[in-house]
């Protein structure tokens, strides 16, 4: 049997979770044991026309990113969706707390090169995905288990507990104790708390887990004289735009 | 050095060199670029004359200077770290001075030494991927470093053992080197522990021998013979070869606070490209190693002047190609000080006191209080110079910013090289050498994009 093809395609990102890939260095190579890479332009010229998994970093934020988006996903098989910027549309969003007229006008004055400039989201909001890698940027550790689903056709669950989970195991003090805000209890583990274990708070780049339990992390921030609400107001990067503040609204406000 | 030699360089018509039967030419550059994602060269030759040649970049606006208003500034250096997944050190270097600017904060010079040695560790992470990874291959006379796996496998472990030290850098002093973590307005929210310091020093120290091998790999390497005397940006210190700290440098000819960026870079949008282009005394400018080299060289230590001048790198260098030279060049430098930073930090103990910070303030800090004001950050990434400028109301909120960074500086100088280049090989070289020439020109800039640069078509449309 011949080994799957695997091709890499980026949109609207900073190129960092493709870095992590290439990052695996040893590992990587150890990968291409088991798939054929076919197309990665951050670190190959070569182009596979034909692949069987596609992976998908950034977001979709103009016309054209979502007519190649399409068109690449035509092919494929699988589909996962590589880091904050694809699975969740990532900082991205942020830009969608303004009008794009305006920030248009403020970036680059009467002049408009980016005439078809749509709002950020994530690539499930155009296809079909099969498998997410959360993170911004993405932990490796964590994109080599996705594959190793993907290559087993099962599927991969992600962590359906928060952070605090990994951040407990690591035996952090809790920045909570510490005197600051920190989103780890409302944000899907997986990333070995990587913030907190260098004493900078979560900031949720992994989006809200999916079922959280409100009444608890209601009774937790209690404790420490804190809301939900109030938290995600500090910080505000991930959290505060599009799908993730409508899933925040309908566990918490209700 | 002095600027573009041609008069109004813009306007005239370049004449093609005519040898028997010229063709129109077309050329079309399609690659991905790390910031702006997607650009197109257009190069139109028609009857020996060179119609048009432009860089277009057609990827979708990020909007971060948009992002940032209305944002708190302790959220700055953590979003505009996603600028860019290589240079991400960079970004937020630049931004926690802009920010530290803004707002009065000085930090302790523990902190100085830890950043610049994370900034040297990006130097040569970017360096190593861009050396090893594009130009190796060719070298080698392969596409990519795929095929080298098997022929060349000393040299790819050499080149992932090089990239890892950086890495493993990256992870002990910031958390990681894609998104630094650990670094903030003030100082570090972790410090790096010392057995790590100890052991990234041992590995930096073992690392000589890998650089001499890629020094040797490199002296084999065959540029092209091209030269436009064109004009040269970089910070300048009178206290080492600048990197974090320093004036901006115009040409060697003066030297400008980088508070006052904005009276010599100037930016215009034109309504093909996303990406704005800038120019200095009204002409295109180069950033980077190669510029660096140029206004700098003179502060490199003795080991590494001796690199440069056995690699045949020689000040004031009017090759672009020469580029991935002055590269390897700072790999080494950066190697050295950083060295010396380790033991000046394991001799002195880090000041903890004076170092650790939180990254936001705390719980009974808000509502968050702050001086208003504006600062700007200018630090030297892998590309070049890269600037961050922020202006923060009272309760350090940012109401404007602006980022000007390295490969949209870099822009209008391919393009001016291109126009020089292009009637230079028309005549004298086939399709697939043009192909090749032009691609290794743009590859010389590490523009983000050059990883893929071999998206080049070359059609003759004759």
């Amino acid at each position: 049997m011949s080994k799957p093809k695997v091709a890499f395609f980026e949109f609207t990102d900073c190129e960092g979770c493709q870095l992590q890939v290439a990052n695996l260095g040893v590992d990587l190579l150890e990968l291409t044991k088991a798939v054929d890479i076919v197309n990665f332009r951050e670190i190959m010229s070569e182009e596979g026309q034909e692949y069987d998994v596609l992976v998908v970093e950034g977001s979709i934020a103009s016309k054209h990113d979502e007519e190649r988006l399409k068109a690449v996903a035509a092919k494929a098989k699988v589909i996962v969706a590589l880091g904050a910027c694809a699975a969740t549309g990532g900082v991205n969003n942020l830009k969608n707390l303004k009008s794009i007229e305006e920030q248009k006008k403020i970036v680059y004055g009467d002049v408009d090169p980016v005439k078809d400039a749509i709002p950020a989201k994530p690539i499930d909001a155009v296809v079909k995905v099969d498998y997410y890698v959360h993170g911004c940027p993405i932990h490796g550790p964590e994109f080599v288990k996705v594959m190793q689903c993907v290559l087993m056709g099962k599927p991969y669950q992600v962590p359906a507990y928060p952070v605090c989970v990994e951040c407990k195991q690591n035996e952090n003090v809790c920045l909570f104790d510490k005197g600051q805000f920190c989103l780890g209890p409302i944000t899907r583990a997986g990333c070995n708390s990587w913030l907190p274990n260098n004493g900078v708070p979560c900031v949720g780049c992994r989006g809200l887990i999916d079922n959280p339990a409100a009444n608890a992390q209601k009774d937790i921030l209690e404790k420490y004289g804190l809301t939900v609400e109030g938290i995600m107001d500090k910080l505000t990067l991930y959290c505060n735009a599009q799908k993730e503040r409508a899933k925040y609204d309908k566990e918490f406000k209700s | 050095m002095t600027k573009s030699s041609s008069p109004n360089p813009e306007r005239m018509a370049h004449r093609i060199p005519h040898s028997g039967g010229a063709k129109d030419v077309k050329v079309d550059v399609h690659y991905l670029t790390r910031v702006e994602g997607h650009g197109d060269i257009t190069v139109d030759v028609r009857a020996g004359e060179l119609k048009e040649c432009k860089f277009k970049v057609i990827e979708s606006a990020r909007f971060f200077e948009t992002m940032l208003r209305g944002r708190l500034i302790y959220e700055a250096q953590h979003l505009t770290s996603r600028i860019c997944g290589i240079c991400a050190c960079g970004h937020s270097l630049a931004s926690i001075k802009a920010s530290e600017n803004a707002l009065g904060v000085v930090p302790h010079e523990d902190t100085l030494l830890l950043r610049k040695l994370l900034l040297h560790t990006e130097q040569m992470d970017s360096h190593v991927l861009h050396a090893y990874i594009l130009v190796a291959p060719d070298l080698l006379g392969v596409k990519s470093i795929m095929p080298l796996v098997k022929t060349h496998r000393p040299v790819i472990e050499r080149a992932f053992r090089m990239k890892k030290l950086s890495d493993w850098a990256g992870e002990i002093l910031a958390g990681r080197h894609t998104h630094p973590i650990s670094f903030a307005i003030g100082g570090l929210t972790k410090i790096p522990e010392k057995a790590h310091l100890q052991k990234l020093r041992e590995m930096m120290v073992e690392a000589r021998a890998d650089y001499a091998e890629t020094v040797e790999l490199f002296k084999k390497l065959s540029l092209p013979s091209f030269e436009r005397k064109g004009q040269y940006v970089a910070l300048s210190s009178p206290d080492e070869y600048a990197f974090y700290d320093g004036k901006i440098n115009v040409n060697g000819e003066k030297l400008v606070d980088p508070q006052d960026y904005l009276s010599v870079i100037k930016e215009e949008v034109r309504d093909y490209s996303s990406a704005k282009f800038v120019t200095v005394n009204k002409a295109p400018y180069m950033v980077g190693a190669l510029a660096r080299f140029n206004l700098n060289g003179d502060k490199l230590d003795k080991k590494s002047k001796e690199i440069a001048s056995y690699l045949g790198l020689k000040r004031p260098c009017y090759n672009t190609f020469m580029n991935t030279v002055a590269q390897v060049v700072e790999w080494g430098y950066c190697l050295e000080d950083s060295i010396a930073i380790l033991e000046r930090l394991i001799k002195n103990g880090i000041n903890e006191e004076k170092v650790l910070v939180t990254m936001y303030p705390k719980k009974d800090q808000w509502p968050v209080r702050t001086r208003a004001g504006r600062g700007v950050g200018t630090v030297e990434v892998p590309r070049g110079i890269l600037f961050h400028d922020y202006t923060v109301d009272d309760h350090g909120l940012v109401s404007a910013a602006n980022c000007i960074i390295p490969t949209n500086q870099n822009i209008n100088n391919l393009e001016a090289d291109m126009k020089k280049i292009v009637p230079e090989i028309v005549g004298t070289q086939d399709e697939e050498e043009m192909r090749l020439t032009l691609e290794m020109l743009a590859r010389a800039y590490d523009p983000c994009i050059s990883c893929s640069t071999h998206l080049l078509d070359v059609r003759f449309i004759s």
